[in-house]
């Protein structure tokens, strides 16, 4: 789940198409590429899918920052293997929004333009090893809780690449917390970097799932669209009630002195997030802003050459080809 | 030298090419041009990093002293290692990093094959794994460099100086001494030297295709699979990967 924030559009077209539109999504049937959708739709998918598959995509540089320093050759390789299936997941995801009619380069250039977002949480630095483990954990563990009910999302393409792409974030997150617990339970230096992760990224996971939705103005149509599933704060419950005993296991402090657990509610309580740093960091002021986008930008320019360079032999080969038939 | 002496030092020499290629390449994380690149690169990265395991957890059982692949990972100095130079070269640009790559596969996919056969049944199987991986990198790896090489007039010139720069850390891989000597007559590796027509094969036949051209000159570096000296670049990377093993000796990771 990396997509927050996203602004739903209204539609203003053919009522009678409208209404059979709403009752397919009603039926719960999938909507798919071929199938006539609401300009709205179309364009507030657009947005959260493009988010999403950027997310992924930024999402390598925070791991990226330790793979050259994993402790041992299995984190490695483990690291390796997370940043890989990453990538693809950025490929699904570009390529499920190709099918609503746009480019994978149109939305890599609307993200450098700044037009574009990706999730909060990857403007926060990694700065020791367990903050590996902890992103693993918190935020592949708050990403599975959204994109498990994203799994029954209307748009059939978003949905199919859901089922895929929760079977490996729950794998990522059960490596995370390996990660973590290895150095809860190490020596005292292990546990303070451990305890060091777990406060630093807690409030930024939990920001992962956006603004209460009493303030979320874009949230009512895209859940009668089905575009979205469960609301930010029902998600984000269970994600503080699935969490919160993982954390006492590994015998770490609570990250959030206002965490109890409510009799009446069935629930933990939790603090709220500070939102005037989610919206500090949305608007670009976050600790990475800058330094991620400078890297994506660089890795895109640098590489123009690289991209021009094998589309000129493709186009070589190809007259080669027509020329000998 | 023992028998066992020289096929530790053997072992070191494949697993650290492995472990300080593999290093090297997943330094691109994030960063290259394309994201089926990035998936490419961490992809090759993890198998060599695989295959490191494999070679340096044999080298350590064969030494008898206790020490794990990620004893031998990471608590070496750099004078201890035995990679060749060409995996410890900068990443330089995507085009130096393929090519590096390129010429190593070429090498690697070579003595695999060879290795397949070698009468230390563990060298074989790890061979026979590794060649299949190796021999999806070789394609991918002579693919890039074909076609950057006869790409645009700009990717041509990149792919023609990262050959220039590249091409005396090549000699280096067909090196023969005390400890190859000891690997041939034991029927455990090929005479490096053997290796050569086949790669002088394989690289003229993509270069050609590449319009790429083998630079003059038959100076070859060398001093990285024999220890006695590396590149200043190899100490940095040290640095970095053995980090955290340094600064917490004893820690379970």
């Amino acid at each position: 789940m990396y997509a927050q924030m996203i602004k739903s559009e209204a539609s203003n077209e053919d009522p009678a198409k409208l209404e059979a539109f709403q009752a397919r999504i009603d039926a719960g049937e999938k909507i798919e590429p071929r199938d006539w959708m609401p300009e709205g739709y179309r364009k507030t998918l657009i947005r959260q899918i493009g988010q999403h598959a950027h997310s992924e995509v930024v999402g390598q540089l925070p791991e990226g920052n330790w793979i050259t320093r994993a402790p041992t050759l299995e984190r490695k390789a483990i690291l390796l293997a997370k940043v890989q299936d990453e990538a693809g997941h950025g490929l699904y995801l570009y390529s499920a929004a190709e099918t609503l009619g746009v480019s994978r380069d149109e939305l890599i250039e609307l993200l450098h333009e700044g037009k574009m977002k990706y999730s909060s949480i990857f403007n926060y630095p990694t700065l020791n090893w367990a903050d590996i483990g902890a992103v693993g954990w918190l935020v592949d563990g708050a990403a599975i809780v959204n994109q498990v009910a994203l799994q029954r999302t209307s748009y059939g393409p978003y949905s199919r690449a859901m089922v895929r792409i929760c079977k490996e974030e729950s794998f990522h997150a059960r490596q995370g917390y390996d990660a973590i617990r290895a150095m809860a339970f190490g020596t005292p230096a292990q546990k303070r970097q451990a305890q060091d992760a777990l406060d630093r990224l807690w409030f930024p996971a939990l920001m992962m799932f956006g603004p209460s939705d009493a303030e979320s103005v874009h949230s009512e149509q895209s859940m009668a669209w089905k575009i979205k599933v469960k609301s930010n704060d029902e998600l984000r419950q269970q994600f503080v009630d699935q969490t919160i005993p993982q954390i006492e296991y590994l015998g770490l402090d609570l990250p959030d002195p206002g965490i109890t657990w409510n009799e009446d509610r069935g629930h933990y309580d939790f603090s709220e997030p500070d939102w005037s740093e989610f919206f500090n960091v949305i608007k670009g002021n976050g600790p990475c802003n800058v330094d991620r986008m400078a890297d994506r930008k660089a890795a895109w320019d640098d590489g123009a050459w690289v991209r021009d360079g094998l589309l000129a032999h493709a186009r070589k080969k190809q007259a080669a080809n027509l020329a000998a038939e | 030298m023992t028998r066992d002496e020289a096929l530790f030092e053997f072992l070191l020499r494949m697993g650290d090419n492995t472990l300080i290629l593999g290093h090297r390449v997943s330094e691109w994380c994030g960063h290259s041009p394309v994201l089926e690149e990035d998936i490419a690169l961490a992809n090759t990265a993890l198998d060599m990093i695989g295959q490191t395991q494999l070679w340096l957890g044999l080298a350590g059982e064969v030494e008898g002293k206790g020490r794990s692949a990620d004893d031998l990972a990471f608590r070496r100095d750099a004078w201890d290692f035995r990679n060749v130079l060409l995996c410890e070269l900068p990443n330089g640009d995507f085009g130096q990093t393929l090519m590096r790559q390129f010429l190593y596969d070429a090498w690697s996919l070579g003595m695999l094959d060879r290795l397949k056969t070698s009468s230390e049944a563990r060298v074989a199987e790890i061979a026979e794994k590794a060649l299949k991986e190796v021999t999806y990198h070789l394609e991918r790896s002579g693919d890039t460099v074909i076609g950057l090489g006869d790409g645009t007039e700009e990717s041509h010139t990149r792919m023609q100086k990262a050959l220039d720069y590249l091409w005396p850390y090549v000699g280096e891989m067909f090196e023969k001494d005390k400890v190859d000597e000891v690997m041939i007559a034991a029927g455990i590796a090929p005479d490096p030297a053997d290796l050569r027509p086949r790669y002088d094969e394989t690289v003229s036949r993509v270069f050609a295709e590449a319009t790429l051209t083998i630079p003059d000159g038959s100076y070859v570096h060398k001093g990285g699979r024999t220890g006695r000296m590396h590149t200043e670049h190899l100490g940095h990377l040290l640095t970095s990967m053995q980090w955290l093993q340094r600064a917490y000796p004893g820690a379970a990771w």
